[in-house]
């Protein structure tokens, strides 16, 4: 231990901070931005989502997650897995083709990129011939089959991407031999479908746009037979007997025919428009599935009627008698069905729905199709976050009562397990039970398990039920009236309209030990909640609380305070308000700290700050902070002006977007357009570039706006007023660099409910520099920060040092400097800004263990800045110790949702959807460690529990993991080595 | 007590003519060239000859170069009295009648007398006419604002000045704007980004120095180089640094340059506080370069971080203490200086320096100047405003800080 205290030596230094610091990415949580592709693979049982970004992710069971992005950043159109295989192939919408893998290295599978393959036409021939629309990954493992838009399908040999040109279906062989009275027959347009006859892989039957489809023996290259639909086609089906295909169509209706017949069907055997007599809009895919029990599953998606439903998101499932149309919050992407048994070939058991915002798996197997809970893949949006916060190392006590809150809220899920159960999750069990929790637009906060790989949702909590909100609870409850059709049913939780803005979650404080929760709001609200685990109907009482304190001749120009029901409110098992706070004026609180030994809430808006005892439910002082002259803080929320770029550039979008949702196939020129206004996208900010952008240079003045904004608040025990005695105390910073100090006096315990707790101004600190104070921290007599509340009491840290004397540490936007207490004057301070330009946006305290030394450890503080860096500073030094760059400086929201948790990692939002995961310490990393086999290994090897059904998840590859570890490995190995030499021949064709 | 006379005296060596003007009067005396009593007594007796006894004014006198400079002190007085050659003309106007705001018609000025022939009579109205002239006020309110400082290890083509902010209401006053720098490099002409003052403000602290102009090429904010660094970044930057700035330009125009003459002019050597201000003697001051400047100028210098020691903190008892300046090792923090007043009064009279730059106060240097140039005349640290300057920045540090 000694040593490491002596900093003396630079190279020893160095060497400490490798042992401490580390920085890496580690997991994406949540639902990927913008899907754009699903496949599923029921040999590896593995998923795998596309993006418009260009990412492709797979997932498997629970903690099995690989993450790929193509160099190209081009929207992922299609997906597919190579049967029996580990690979997958990939198709961007610049029509290039890539092969993935998952490669065993060290014991741990990782998703590589193998190969690209662009299909090469014959010379000046137009970019349609060209055009992929569709592919088939042949069930041989050996050829892929890619329909174009010209209505060629080329065959391709894989691994290795290499062209069969001998084997290719030209349109104009098809065309030969349609019989002549055919319509459409002088136009195919594009291959709309390839599928591959179920029992006889030799026969591919080929879908043309404009209805035809060709039954193809691949062995000697010819069509057996045709099928003459008139209809525009959208896809296509085989049933699994291979004696029935189906079709759907673009004017909602779905044909059957039969291939036992002769070899030109002109006539479906059956046809029908389930939403019907109006005209429907298009059944963009359709599946069969036979049950055991005889009626089967028929699954399609789309086909309602234009007029009334053509703005629905539906799939419709119906069998036997039952028929829902599954009412989806946000576009469809895909769809598949999982299907029960070793081989996936029984009843069909989940349909696993990707639509924009959210995966939807239903449990098609228990009555009534509930639906079965994501173990990952969780929408985080469901309303737009707003806020979070992260609470490392729970109590186990605490942790059991929020899981058992959660799962009374959660009686409506299915309680099957998860369907998809690929791969082994090989990563460590979490060394602690760690919670993020969101604040949400609509007043919920959840709470998600952040332990592990998984961000996994355990409970969610709303606030609006103490208000009166102009939205009616009973609005959901009016669907589903009898005998409507089509028969819609809500599904998914993806909901991002809010009632009224002003529940807005904005802070949250979450005291681990006692249990006590608060949250705060956009109109002023803050909420004192407890943990109960009986559910209670009780009134909440409100205190307003007058944070002007006589400042007058200002006009509120703000929403409105929220209007508290005032009659009991019945609260569900789990956080139960029981004290609410409104400030007046109800400006968005900006700053909350809760200490909860000492029972009090400290909050702080644009206009001060206010201490509340939530013991005696009474306010214990306000403080303004206004400055008399700052009129846009009164006026309420800032307008938001939109600059000229932005809005020009969602404009674009928005354009754009349009145009690529417009038709699936019109690729060609969906690819002009995307071009041409990615032109004109550049042209634009050119232009925006030639006028200048000016910054001004001045000083910051007191008559800056805002500048009373309260921005942190700190409770502590320590030397306020003389050095023998320490005193609570509140500390407040504020925008303008000013910090208060309060001291509190509290009453002794026994007459903590009748004596009033009062609180008086101490100190104040005014910086020179003005820059927004964003951080407080008082380090003890060793240069530790003071231990949370009730941390000492619980034995969870050492009671901080009282005898030597103890430091402020104040963090303002530019600098950082260290105060002496209790007479305050400068002891160090390092600067930021003026250094190098970046100013602190985040900052929080963190305690980095070694990764070599098991009980040595340092506090530092974690900065995040302006320019998305992320520094690591030396606690009580001051002094840099690591800074690497993590978030674009560009993204502005990415930088603002940054949370840091107490061991050295952190979240930021990616997306709306997505947290990125990050680890600055050596010792603390969570990322995902998963191995995913072979399905090829040969069946003799294969122990019983490999191919699994529902329901064995993890028992099953526990015990063969035991068995045949040796011969997996060997497996592994030969493995390796075939891929390898696919890697070598993939090289080739991509050059 | 100085004896005065009605009828001018003539031939005698030891006395000087002087015509004084108030509002339309004139008065004719003479005075002793020696021992003539201090500025106290001067200016009791131009209250008797006017008869304006209690009335509030302003002394100024015409120089040998036509320029008017100010008498309230014994030491401008008595260079005054010297200089006169052979007439001394005074100037008396009222204090109390104008408010002292910057638009005040102007006071004292320089070029403005130069370009009257000799006569003084149109005096007045050339003042008003003149609209962009610059005022110089009493010497007591005189505080260094800027200065060009390193000239002595800088590459001619660029500048570094620093901006003194304290205790101003003045807007630092200027905007910055990204840009294309064009480099001559080894391979031939590079274009990189680089960051360019894009506006100054008028009245604003950076157009008021001259220093600075429009599409000047900024390559350091103190010390440390900007290339590389977004636009947001050199703004905050400058901002965080705003109370003592210093920024290193590329000036667009090269024409007014330092021209060095090899030889070590630098002030570094020559006085304690003149934390490096300097200007090479001949070079030219061109009309924009003329500002303001502290009166006892290079001795306030304020070293780098001694400015953000300020912090205000209020104690429990309400009274506010700042926190003490860390004396810096070469001993030139504003405040340990200002507060000296140990130093001794310059033998000789000394003026207000009509440039934006400080003078080498080496005496050998300025007896040869003297006498060639007209605006570069050595100036002397130290004057008997020393005290109550002190006291004034010491008060505007305090009004800065205060909530």
């Amino acid at each position: 231990m000694k040593r490491f205290r002596r900093h003396g030596h630079d190279s020893q230094r160095d060497k400490l901070k490798q042992e401490l610091y580390q920085f890496n990415k580690s997991v994406e949580h949540g639902f990927p931005h913008q899907p754009s592709a699903l496949a599923y693979s029921p040999d590896l049982d593995l998923l795998a989502i596309g993006t418009r970004s260009g990412a492709i992710k797979l997932y498997g069971a629970p903690g099995v997650e690989f993450m790929g992005l193509h160099d190209e950043n081009a929207t992922v159109t299609q997906v597919h897995f190579l049967p029996h295989q580990l690979e997958l192939v990939t198709l961007l919408d610049d029509n290039s083709l890539h092969m993935w893998t998952l490669r065993a290295h060290q014991g741990v599978s990782e998703l590589l990129e193998v190969g690209r393959f662009t299909l090469t036409g014959p010379p000046g021939a137009p970019p349609s011939v060209t055009r992929v629309t569709t592919v088939l990954a042949h069930s041989s493992g050996e050829l892929l089959l890619l329909g174009t838009e010209g209505g060629h399908v080329f065959v391709v040999e894989v691994p290795g991407f290499r062209e069969l040109e001998e084997r290719n279906i030209s349109v104009e062989d098809i065309q030969a031999r349609i019989p002549e009275e055919y319509v459409p027959r002088r136009n195919l347009e594009c291959v709309e479908a390839l599928h591959e006859k179920p029992l006889n892989p030799n026969q591919v039957l080929i879908g043309y746009g404009r209805g035809l489809m060709v039954l193809w023996d691949l062995e000697r290259q010819c069509a057996i037979q045709h099928f003459l639909g008139t209809q525009q086609l959208e896809s296509v089906w085989w049933m699994e007997d291979g004696e029935h295909i189906l079709s759907s169509h673009s004017d909602g209706s779905y044909c059957c025919w039969l291939t036992t017949g002769g070899d030109v069907q002109s006539e479906p055997e059956k046809q029908d428009t389930p939403y019907g007599s109006f005209p429907c809009k298009a059944i963009s895919k359709v599946l069969q599935f036979p049950t055991k029990q005889g009626p089967p599953f028929l699954i399609f998606s789309g086909g309602m009627p234009r007029a009334s439903y053509g703005d629905r998101h539906c799939i419709s499932v119906i069998h036997s008698k039952t028929h829902i149309a599954l009412d989806f919050t946000s576009r469809i992407i895909d769809f598949f069905v999982i299907r029960e048994g070793e081989q996936h070939t029984g009843d069909p058991s989940a349909l696993v729905v990707l639509v924009e915002e959210e995966l939807v798996v239903v449990d098609l197997l228990t009555d009534g199709w509930p639906v079965i809970q994501t173990p990952y893949l969780v929408p985080l949006h469901c309303s737009a976050i707003t806020c979070s916060h992260h609470v490392s190392s729970i109590p186990f006590k605490l942790w059991e009562r929020i899981l058992a809150a959660g799962d009374v809220q959660n009686t409506h899920y299915s309680n099957k397990p998860w369907p998809i159960t690929g791969g082994q999750n090989l990563a460590r069990e979490p060394p602690q039970r760690d919670l993020l929790l969101t604040g949400h637009e609509d007043g919920t906060v959840r709470f998600w398990d952040a332990s592990g790989v998984c961000l996994h949702p355990m409970y969610k909590l709303s606030t609006a039920g103490v208000f009166h909100t102009d939205g009616d609870p009973n609005d959901n409850l009016n669907q589903g009236a009898e005998g409507e059709w089509p028969p819609f049913r809500k599904v998914g939780c993806f909901d991002p309209y809010s009632d009224d803005p002003r529940l807005g979650i904005q802070k949250i404080h979450l005291c681990k030990y006692s249990g006590i929760l608060t949250v705060a709001g956009t109109a002023g609200q803050i909420l004192v909640l407890e943990l109960n685990d009986e559910m209670a109907e009780q009134v909440v009482p409100a205190t307003v609380v007058d944070l002007l304190q006589g400042q007058d001749g200002f006009r509120w120009k703000g929403h409105t305070r929220l209007d508290v029901r005032e009659e009991p409110v019945s609260f569900p098992a789990g956080f139960q308000p029981f004290a609410l706070v409104q400030c007046q004026p109800p400006a968005v609180i900006t700053a909350i700290a809760l200490h909860s030994e000492w029972k009090l809430v400290a909050f702080g808006t644009s206009h001060g700050f206010g201490v509340y005892d939530y013991q005696q439910k009474s306010n214990v002082f306000a403080r303004c902070t206004l400055n008399p002259s700052d009129q846009l803080a009164m006026e309420g929320p800032l307008s938001r002006v939109k600059s000229i770029k932005k809005s020009l550039r969602q404009s674009f979008r928005r354009i754009r977007r349009s145009r690529v949702s417009m038709r699936k196939h019109q690729t060609a020129n969906a690819a002009k357009l995307q071009e041409l206004n990615a032109k004109l996208e550049a042209e634009a900010l050119q232009e925006m570039e030639l006028a200048p952008v000016q910054r001004r240079i001045e000083a910051r003045s007191s008559d800056d706006s805002f500048t009373g904004l309260v921005r942190t608040l700190y409770f502590a025990d320590s030397f306020i007023t003389d050095s023998t005695h320490c005193t609570p105390s509140l500390w407040a910073g504020t925008n303008g660099g000013a910090v208060f100090a309060y001291m509190l006096r509290l009453p002794p315990v026994e007459r903590r409910m009748e004596d009033p707790v009062t609180g008086s101004q101490a100190k104040e600190i005014q910086l020179m520099h003005r820059a927004p104070v964003v951080g407080l921290a008082i380090l003890d007599g060793r240069g530790v920060p003071l231990p949370e509340p009730l941390e000492v009491a619980h034995d969870l840290a050492r009671s901080p040092d009282m005898l030597a004397s103890h430091h402020l540490l104040v963090i303002s936007e530019e600098q950082f400097k260290l105060f002496t207490l209790p007479k305050v004057s400068t002891k160090t301070k390092l600067k930021l800004t003026a250094i190098d330009g970046s100013r602190v946006r985040r900052v929080g305290v963190a305690l980095f263990g070694s990764s070599r030394v098991e009980d040595y450890g340092e506090n530092g503080l974690v900065v995040l800045t302006n320019q998305g860096e992320l520094h690591v500073i030396s606690l009580p030094a001051i002094k840099m110790q690591v800074h690497h760059p993590c978030i674009r400086r560009e993204d502005v929201s990415g930088i603002a949702s940054c949370v840091f948790t107490k061991y050295g990692q952190g979240f930021y939002l990616i997306s709306p959807s997505e947290f990125e995961r990050f680890s600055l310490s050596a010792r603390w990393v969570v990322e995902p460690r998963c191995l995913v086999e072979s399905p090829n290994i040969p069946s003799t090897v294969v122990d019983p529990t490999k191919t699994r059904c529902l329901g064995d998840g993890y028992d099953g590859s526990d015990i063969r993991r035991g068995n045949d570890n040796e011969v997996l490995q060997e497996i592994q190995k030969s493995l390796e080595g075939d891929q390898m030499g696919h890697a070598d021949n993939n090289i080739k064709p991509s050059d | 007590m100085s004896r005065n006379q009605r009828t001018p005296l003539k031939n005698t060596d030891n006395l000087v003519e002087v015509k004084s003007k108030y509002e339309a009067e004139y008065r004719r005396f003479a005075l002793k060239r020696t021992n003539n009593g201090g500025f106290q007594e001067f200016y009791k007796l131009l209250q008797n000859i006017h008869r304006i006894p209690g009335v509030d004014v302003l002394l100024g006198y015409a120089d040998i170069h036509g320029d008017l400079l100010p008498i309230n002190n014994d030491d401008n007085f008595h260079k005054a009295v010297t200089s006169a050659n052979p007439l001394l003309r005074i100037i008396i106007q009222r204090r109390g009648t104008k408010k002292t705001d910057e638009d005040e018609p102007v006071v004292f000025a320089t070029n403005s007398l130069q370009r009257r022939r000799k006569g003084l009579a149109g005096l007045r109205s050339t003042q008003q006419k003149s609209k962009q002239q610059l005022i110089i006020g009493m010497p007591q309110d005189f505080r260094q604002i800027s200065s060009i400082i390193d000239v002595d290890i800088l590459p001619e083509t660029h500048r570094r000045v620093r901006l003194h902010k304290h205790g101003t209401n003045k807007p630092l006053g200027f905007y910055i704007r990204d840009g294309v720098s064009v480099r001559v490099t080894p391979q031939g002409v590079e274009k990189v980004p680089g960051v360019f003052i894009s506006r100054l403000v008028r009245g604003g602290l950076a157009e008021s120095t001259g220093l600075l102009a429009v599409n000047d090429e900024i390559l350091e904010v103190n010390g440390i180089n900007v290339a590389g660094k977004s636009l947001d970044q050199v703004t905050d930057m400058m901002v965080a640094n705003s109370h003592n700035l210093i920024v290193t330009v590329k000036p667009a125009n090269q024409r007014n340059n330092v021209v060095h003459r090899g030889s070590k002019t630098s002030v570094g050597a020559s006085s304690a506080g003149s934390g490096g201000s300097t200007v090479s003697q001949d070079s030219a001051p061109s009309p924009t370069s003329q500002t303001v400047s502290q009166y006892s100028n290079s001795n306030s210098v304020a070293e780098g971080d001694s400015d953000d020691e300020g912090d205000l903190i209020i104690e429990s008892d309400g009274m506010p203490v700042y926190t003490p300046h860390h004396s810096l090792p070469n001993g030139n923090s504003s405040h340990a200086d200002a507060l000296s007043l140990s130093a001794p009064p310059p033998p000789r009279g000394q003026r207000p320096l009509p440039q934006s730059v400080s003078l080498p106060s080496t005496s050998s240097l300025s007896d040869s100047k003297a006498s060639l140039s007209s605006l570069t005349t050595p100036t002397h640290n130290g004057s008997p405003s020393k005290t109550s300057s002190s006291q004034e920045s010491m008060r505007e540090d305090g009004n800065f800080i205060t909530l």
